[in-house]
């Protein structure tokens, strides 16, 4: 399981935790969350910026 | 054709660019910018210290990388002069630059608060990447670090320093943590987690006076105590620039006065991001960016468009307790109700017809932010 961070806004995915209140189960990797998922700090689209590992 | 020209390398310029490249692959696009240009997560300024990070590491892609993947002139360390609208150029330490429509994404300086003392001069503040390379420096040989301002920058980074090991002290006029966003209730909640954390809040003074001590800085404040730190640093806000729109001609309030278009009382010149007033309204924020970016881009490639701003709750990114709130306006009618406490707060602000209008969540309860954007919306 790893951890990402949006480059825009620095928000933390944490793939072990998952984002339950976005109905995202913890234990979803990066790869499975959908492309059209935008993050919830900045909105920035999945398709247009990369989450970097941390 | 003269190409779109964009002054600003920060999240309101490269937002822009990309989301106009995304509806134009070939607009001659060029950006200038007064520093090295490479992007990072400026958000990330006041929360980098506790990951460890440097200004180098900060960077996720150089300039000359985005320029190749954008298809872009880019023009780092830049100074722009002034505008000449007759001729549609800009005088720069580059030369001059023909624009055929020109995009202001100039941000905003941070505010300095007019101190007495010998070392009123040393007070450093966090506004880009270079600031926080010398902020880490000074760091090297600093204990203890007093922060001027409680609202969100003072907060993040209050969380940031003092999770880092340094002691801290806050010092803000008004009576709690971010009393310019949420009421008391809510604000307050953030006062005990930071205090484990080893922040000392000091509210309802101000800092009068800064003189160097033996070993740092001794400050006077206005209640007439003192204290002394190895560092002081300033989170009290920030001043759209809007001089070079002034001395251009264009109409400037607070930020460079822009319509729901984002164009200027100039037909070809835009404005987005801090140092933009967008119908009446100054949003230094990353979602309202975002949202501008986005409506901009299509206004560009010729689409009529407006920018509509969704509820757009504001992030505070302090781990000890984390924050998220959807201010509402200081005179909007209504009352703040509390819907839940427990490890925070959550306090939702109904309108006078009972809706609800704006929300602020600390703690645990901040994790709820979606759903109640929800709400909102369903308004």
């Amino acid at each position: 399981m790893k951890v990402w961070q949006c480059v825009v806004c620095g928000f933390i995915y944490d793939e072990t935790k998952g984002l339950p209140e976005e109905g995202i189960k913890p234990g979803t990797a990066w790869a499975d969350i959908p492309e059209n998922w935008a993050c919830p700090d900045c909105g920035v689209a999945k398709a247009d910026f990369d989450m970097v590992e941390v | 054709m003269k190409p779109i020209v964009v002054l600003g390398s920060g999240l309101a310029g490269y937002t822009l660019v990309r989301e106009l490249r995304k509806l134009d692959r070939d607009a001659a696009i060029t950006l200038v910018s007064q520093d090295s240009a490479d992007f990072y997560s400026k958000p990330m300024l006041s929360n980098a210290l506790a990951q460890g990070k440097t200004a180098e590491s900060l960077v996720t892609t150089a300039a000359a990388e985005i320029a190749r993947q954008l298809g872009i002139t880019l023009l780092p360390h830049t100074e722009v002069f002034g505008i000449r609208r007759e001729n549609k150029e800009l005088q720069t330490s580059a030369g001059v630059i023909e624009y055929g429509r020109l995009v202001l994404a100039l941000g905003a300086d941070p505010i300095r608060l007019p101190l007495q003392g010998d070392a009123s001069e040393a007070v450093v503040s966090v506004n880009d990447l270079a600031d926080y390379a010398k902020f880490r420096n000074a760091l090297a040989s600093a204990k203890t670090v007093a922060i001027i301002g409680a609202g969100l920058i003072g907060c993040e980074f209050a969380n940031d320093l003092a999770g880092a090991g340094y002691a801290v002290t806050v010092i803000d006029p008004t009576a709690y943590p971010l009393s310019g966003l949420m009421p008391e209730q809510a604000g307050s909640q953030l006062l005990a987690p930071l205090s484990a954390l080893g922040v000392t809040w000091r509210f309802g003074a101000a800092v009068k006076a800064i003189d160097s001590d033996a070993t740092g800085y001794a400050l006077t404040l206005s209640d007439g105590t003192a204290l002394s730190a190895d560092m002081v640093l300033s989170a009290v806000g920030l001043r759209p620039r809007i001089e070079l729109a002034r001395s251009a001609g264009l109409a400037v309030n607070r930020g460079i006065v822009v319509d729901a278009q984002l164009r200027s009382s100039d037909k070809d010149i835009f404005a987005l991001g801090d140092c933009a007033e967008i119908d009446g309204r100054v949003l230094p924020y990353v979602l309202p960016i975002m949202h501008a970016a986005r409506a901009l881009a299509r206004v560009l490639s010729g689409e009529d468009t407006q920018v509509e701003f969704p509820a757009m709750p504001v992030v505070v990114k302090t781990p000890a307790h984390p924050v998220a709130v959807l201010p509402v306006p200081r005179d909007a009618p209504g009352t703040w109700i509390s819907l839940a406490e427990g490890q925070g707060i959550k306090l939702g602000f109904f309108d006078e017809r009972d809706r609800l209008r704006g929300f602020a969540l600390t703690g645990t309860h901040s994790a709820q932010r979606s759903e109640m954007v929800k709400q909102i919306s369903a308004v």
